[in-house]
């Protein structure tokens, strides 16, 4: 390739690289709230220090390593009794470059560590305003998510996407009853663990409404990968309408195929797992479905919330997500589709 | 030593012998979407045993292990554990020993968890399908080392107070009398 060519094409590879940005994409650089700007701005200082010292320590090296010797300094690699008259002027200015590089690098050192304490407090420090509490459980292989509050059943409960007000902070207080998990929203926060048998708070703010991708960040089994959670930042009326619309119990459908989909949800092995508030269905173990339609994914972000998907889901969900804790649900086509359409019902 | 094994002979054994190894080994069926046969109504009575339900004498599932971990996972996750425990027993009785009151045959365990007994165990046949039934049937008998030892679960995930399936000591399983059924007094005061 002609040097020209070569330019042009480098040129074109990066202009392209610089285009890209994905939708929902998990960006820590792309900071949409004070925590993650913080660790954004930590990055940012230490990322010129570092690249400044490598091309220092770099440039040095290929000149040392490429230079020819003196007569000299041979003979006194090699044992020469030959002692030089300037010798000791040599080595103070040797002692005096080898100080010098050693007080420049502690003091950077010193100053990195002096900003990552400075950031590693602020975020710790719990915010002093009003905070919405959120309680998150990280389960295999999916988030529970619970919006507590002082009168018991105006409690809500939902599943793998968080709602936020934009501009309030948001305490989150993360438990685990399986194994370890790691909650991050690389947007919006930093990462923290959660450990079985602790409760960890995190707190963190977002201050542009938006939907934020977010992902188990600590390896807790065969689909660890596909343990993704959306947080929708939102005005804080929008907030405030879904939170009391996720208080409603789900409501009888009226047409008769989501009538059937209701009795045959209740009557297999759906009702063992699953709970729909306002119907007989409790259990805990798998995420709550009552307002399964309003959210935007199924299966922890694998998939869209389509009639097509959820019928793919339910029938088989180890083709979809092999070691999923779902077991496969055998029922007969038209059972299925009423299934569906009652799932889809559940605004 | 060495030297016989060279020989043309010896060695061609050799490799015949572990052809023939090789021949034996078969990876065990494992199917997502199974529909084995319910276990007929007659199983309810806790004498008839395997001759009416055209079942193994292990059940459908008794020596695959994939079946039987499947059974371990619903064993926890369909709340089994909230009245027999980990096996131990609490408001149910213990699934680990060697006594059972309504049957330990496959067909009788398979009727005990489709259609409840007295004093306490519920009905699940409304709920739970004949293979998931079926796996439970080989899990809860896996508790006290029936079924084939190699395919029964090696951990546990939950604490260990016991060691895993596997390393279960096989019980030989006998019947015990069923308790008096208990009626529960009406309630006075309730509208």
């Amino acid at each position: 390739m002609r040097p020209l060519t070569r330019a042009v094409t480098i040129a074109a590879a990066a202009l392209a690289c610089a285009g890209c940005s994905l939708h929902n994409a998990q960006n820590a650089l792309d900071a949409s709230g004070p925590q993650s700007a913080r660790i954004a701005g930590l990055w940012w200082l230490m990322l010129p220090i570092a690249a400044v010292v490598w091309v220092i320590v770099i440039a040095v090296m290929l000149w040392g390593a490429g230079r020819k010797r003196s007569v000299r300094e041979v003979m006194e690699t090699r044992g020469g009794t030959e002692v030089v008259a300037n010798d000791e002027a040599r080595s103070r200015r040797m002692t005096r470059i080898v100080a010098a590089g050693a007080i420049v690098t502690a003091v950077i050192l010193f100053l990195m560590l002096i900003a990552d304490f400075r950031v590693g407090q602020a975020l710790t420090m719990a915010p002093s305003t009003k905070v919405v509490p959120i309680k998150v459980v990280g389960h295999q292989f999916w988030w529970e998510v619970q919006y507590p509050d002082s009168v018991p059943n105006k409690t809500v409960i939902t599943a793998n996407e968080i709602h936020i007000p934009i501009g309030t902070p948001v305490v989150m207080e993360l438990s685990s009853p399986d194994v370890i998990h790691s909650f991050w929203v690389p947007s919006l926060t930093g990462k923290k663990d959660l450990l079985p048998g602790y409760t960890r708070s995190l707190w963190f703010r977002a201050d542009t409404a938006g939907v934020y991708r977010g992902q188990c960040a600590e390896f807790c089994g065969l689909e660890h990968a596909k343990m993704g959670v959306l947080v929708i930042a939102q005005k804080q009326q929008d907030f405030d309408a879904w939170r009391a619309a996720q208080l409603d119990s789900a409501t009888t459908p009226s047409d008769s195929l989501a009538q059937h989909g209701k009795a045959v949800f209740l009557g297999t092995t759906c009702v063992m797992c699953h709970a729909i508030s306002g119907t007989s269905a409790g259990a805990t173990t798998g995420p709550n479905l009552t307002h399964l339609a309003s959210r935007s994914t199924i299966a922890a972000g694998t998939l869209q919330n389509t009639d097509a998907n959820l019928y793919a889901w339910i029938s088989d969900p180890q083709r979809i997500k092999p070691g999923v804790l779902m077991p496969a649900t055998k029922l007969d086509p038209r059972d299925m589709q009423a299934l569906v359409a009652y799932l889809r019902h559940l605004k | 030593m060495c030297s016989r094994f060279a020989e043309p002979a010896a060695r061609a054994g050799i490799v015949v012998l572990v052809v023939l190894a090789l021949a034996a080994c078969s990876r065990e069926r494992r199917t997502f979407h199974d529909s084995p046969p319910a276990a007929s109504v007659a199983a309810e009575s806790a004498k008839a045993v395997r001759s009416d339900s055209g079942v193994s004498r292990d059940g459908p599932y008794g020596n695959n292990a994939w079946a039987l971990s499947q059974g371990k996972q619903l064993f926890s996750a369909f709340n089994c554990v909230g009245c027999h425990s980990h096996g131990g027993g609490g408001m149910g009785p213990p699934l680990m020993d060697s006594a059972w009151i309504y049957g330990f045959e496959p067909a009788n365990i398979y009727a005990t968890i489709a259609n409840g007994r007295p004093n306490g165990m519920p009905a699940f046949k409304s709920r739970i399908t004949p293979q998931q039934t079926w796996e439970l049937v080989a899990y809860v008998r896996s508790m006290s080392g029936q079924g084939s030892k190699a395919a029964r679960t090696n951990r546990s995930d939950e604490m260990e107070v016991r060691p895993a399936e596997a390393q279960t000591k096989t019980e030989k399983p006998v019947l015990v009398t069923p308790p008096p059924t208990v009626t529960p007094p009406a309630q006075e005061g309730h509208p």
